[in-house]
């Protein structure tokens, strides 16, 4: 066991694979010979080799077509995109390719890619840096969605996307890369796809998060005391979505708050209420609420805390809701 | 015409001074007034001391990341002094000096970086679009302006800046071809700065020069010194004429170096060794500018200490009128989403403003 942040834990992962499966290439902007502007691949190109770990172009298109291609022919390809925000130029090989290959082919061209990509806010960063793009991949039937909140689970989840047969879009909360360090196994491990977390059990009051703002919302219901009983699950996998463990727990709270980072129409929220409301309808108390940014883009730095949710604004809507007569 | 002199599959660079500010190419020495020149000189010098500055403030914690613009001031100036007032700069992100020859403020260059939005509205009788992050798309922008501008017979051309990592993308290819289909008043210049991040200049493409690839867009390519402030002044007015008699767009590949950092997050020690940086920096375009100018009689020791002393006095200044900005409202964030705002969103706004209110305290 070491104890590794998040992003130690997704670099041990890829030096694993990479390491057990002669199959699996790395590669992106500046993913090759310096690891990545975050230096999530840092050592891998040295250790692995320069036809397998490489630098590319700055062409998302190029990036994720070729994936199509090398996974038709064999390969396990894990492009990176540098930030999410980046993501649009390649889109369209995502959209029209990666997600429908297999079934168009009729199972003969599985997409065996795993896209990594850098999302999320609170970072003080640039225009187009910041962004909660979710949405846009869950709702494209053939993909899988996974976000890992602790080194632990990005590890896992990172080692059952790269075996897993079918393209899984890998989203990684920058803001949390190196936020904390965990004790993460040295042999492999998967932490399966499609499966929440519980994270800690209450009778309350359920709320559902992922990503960096889980642990905004662990800050908030720790300031709540105790006070509250509150039942908090990592979603970690946003496609397919693990309907079964978010409905038992609203079924024994009868209370119900999603919270993210996204926008709010047609967030990741939208989906899980209407689920929420299919599954345990009869057993809500309340009104199942969402926490999310508004529907605006997101602000440059000097205003973006009139965008992201923090762990106050979360303290502030729980209590409202397990208030709510 | 100058483009037939100096062909990119041959590698010919076309430049018109030496290191020590000597013309080595009477034939293309631009035919400049006094007082544009001196000009051109200042607003080098304001946009490399504005650039260290920034670096400083960043560093201070003061300035957000930052994409550096030191070492390629020439190939900015030169182009936009060619320009008329009226012709579009079409900016990626590392334009910082061509945005202030243009007639962006200072302050509004800063307050982009700032992280304010205010710092992408210039002033209305400034042709100069917001700065341009997603790599290769504003290529694309450019052909669209001058499209616009072919229509409306409105004779303004506009010139468009990309680096030498972005003539990879797609983005940069439909742009250039779109322009050079329609013959529109278009100039591309990519600035080739040697590195893309930390990727070099070969791992974008496998051709030799970057402005040979104008030979497949059926329109003209010139490699241009891009230190040398003359020759990228005087290709980009002949591309300009071009462009204005409706003979299409140009291609100018500027050979220059970023000699700071990608951004303030980059750290160049990975990737380039010092002695490199060092080699470029005897080739700084500012300086062989100066010498120029003095050779001429038109630049002093005397002006060069009251010209640096004004500068940094009105970069200070601008920087802490900037800094007084500090965090904004919540109309800014929600009020330019829409010209009106959709009712759905009003109510998303009064919902935020009763929560600010409510929890005051907690
Ligand atoms: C579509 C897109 N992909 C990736 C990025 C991230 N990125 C920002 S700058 C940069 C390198 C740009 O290199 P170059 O075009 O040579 O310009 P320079 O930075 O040298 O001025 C990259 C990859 C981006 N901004 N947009």
């Amino acid at each position: 066991m070491a104890k590794l942040t998040l992003l130690g834990a997704i670099n041990n992962a890829l030096d694993q694979q990479l390491e057990k499966d002669k199959n699996v290439v790395v590669y992106g902007e500046d993913a090759g010979f310096e690891g990545g502007v975050f230096r999530v691949t840092k050592g891998l190109q040295k250790k692995h080799g320069k036809d397998r770990v490489f630098d590319t172009p700055i062409s998302e298109a190029a990036i994720l077509g070729s994936a199509v291609g090398m996974a038709a022919n064999g390969l396990r390809p894990i492009p990176e995109i540098q930030f999410s925000g980046f993501m649009f130029p390649g889109y369209n090989q995502i959209a029209v390719h990666i997600a429908r290959m297999r079934n168009r082919s009729r199972g003969k061209y599985p997409m065996p890619i795993v896209v990594r990509m850098p999302y999320g806010g609170g970072v003080r960063a640039l225009e187009h840096h910041s962004e909660s793009l979710e949405t846009l991949f869950a709702h494209i039937p053939g993909l899988k969605l996974v976000i890992p909140a602790t080194p632990y689970d990005a590890k896992g989840l990172l080692t059952a996307a790269i075996k897993d047969n079918d393209p899984v879009i890998y989203f990684e909360p920058k803001k949390i890369y190196r936020a904390f360090k965990q004790e993460v196994p040295e042999e492999e491990y998967e932490v399966p796809i499609g499966k929440a977390r519980i994270v800690k059990e209450g009778s309350d009051l359920t709320v559902v998060s992922w990503g960096a703002m889980l642990h905004e919302t662990q800050k908030a219901i720790k300031d709540l005391g105790d006070d509250y009983s509150i039942e908090l699950i990592d979603l970690r996998t946003i496609a397919p979505m693990d309907t079964k463990t978010v409905i038992e727990s609203v079924k024994k709270t009868g209370r119900f708050m999603v919270v993210h980072e996204a926008v709010k129409t047609l967030g990741i929220g939208s989906e899980l209420i209407s689920r929420v409301n299919e599954g345990a309808f009869f057993h809500l108390e309340a009104q199942p609420t969402r926490v999310t940014a508004p529907d605006i883009t997101v602000p440059l730095p000097k205003g973006e805390h009139h965008h992201i949710v923090d762990a106050k604004r979360i303290a502030h809507e729980i209590k409202k809701l397990a208030h709510f007569e | 015409m100058l483009f037939d002199h100096y062909d990119p599959l041959k590698k010919e660079m076309f430049g018109v001074l030496d290191k020590d500010g000597k013309i080595t190419n009477k034939d293309f020495e631009p035919d400049i007034d006094d007082d544009t020149l001196v000009h051109m000189y200042k607003t080098m010098v304001l946009a490399r001391i504005a650039d260290v500055k920034a670096l400083q403030y960043q560093r201070q914690g003061r300035m957000l990341t930052f994409a550096p613009v030191q070492g390629q001031e020439a190939c900015q100036i030169g182009p936009m002094a060619a320009s008329a007032k009226s012709d579009w700069l079409v900016p990626a992100f590392r334009e910082a000096a061509a945005m202030l020859y243009k007639g962006v403020s200072l302050k509004q260059a800063y307050l982009y970086w700032f992280g304010n939005e205010r710092g992408s509205r210039y002033d209305d009788d400034v042709n100069v679009m917001p700065i341009n992050v997603p790599i290769g798309s504003q290529v694309n922008h450019a052909a669209g302006i001058a499209y616009a501008a072919k229509l409306k017979k409105s004779g303004e051309a506009v010139i468009t800046y990309i680096g030498d990592g972005g003539t990879s993308h797609g983005e940069f290819h439909e742009g250039v071809n779109f322009g050079a289909v329609y013959s529109v008043p278009m100039v591309t210049i990519i600035q080739n700065n040697q590195y893309a991040i930390s990727t070099p200049r070969e791992l974008a493409t496998k051709a030799k020069t970057l402005a040979q690839k104008a030979s497949s867009y059926g329109i003209p390519g010139i490699q241009v010194d891009g230190n040398d402030v003359l020759a990228m002044y005087e290709a980009t007015k002949v591309a300009l004429e071009r462009a204005k008699n409706g003979d299409g767009p140009t291609l100018i590949e500027a050979v220059t170096y970023r000699l700071g950092p990608h951004t303030t997050s980059d750290d160049p020690s990975i990737y380039r060794k010092e002695t490199e940086v060092e080699e470029w920096r005897e080739k700084d375009p500012i300086t062989r500018f100066k010498k120029y100018l003095s050779n001429r009689k038109l630049w002093n020791k005397d002006k060069e200490e009251k010209l640096q002393e004004e500068t940094k006095k009105f970069v200070t200044n601008t920087f802490k009128e900037v800094e007084k900005t500090g965090q904004y409202g919540v109309d800014d964030v929600y009020d330019y989403n829409y010209e009106t705002m959709p009712d759905d969103l009003k109510a998303q706004k009064e919902a935020y403003l009763a929560y600010l209110k409510e929890s005051e305290g907690e």
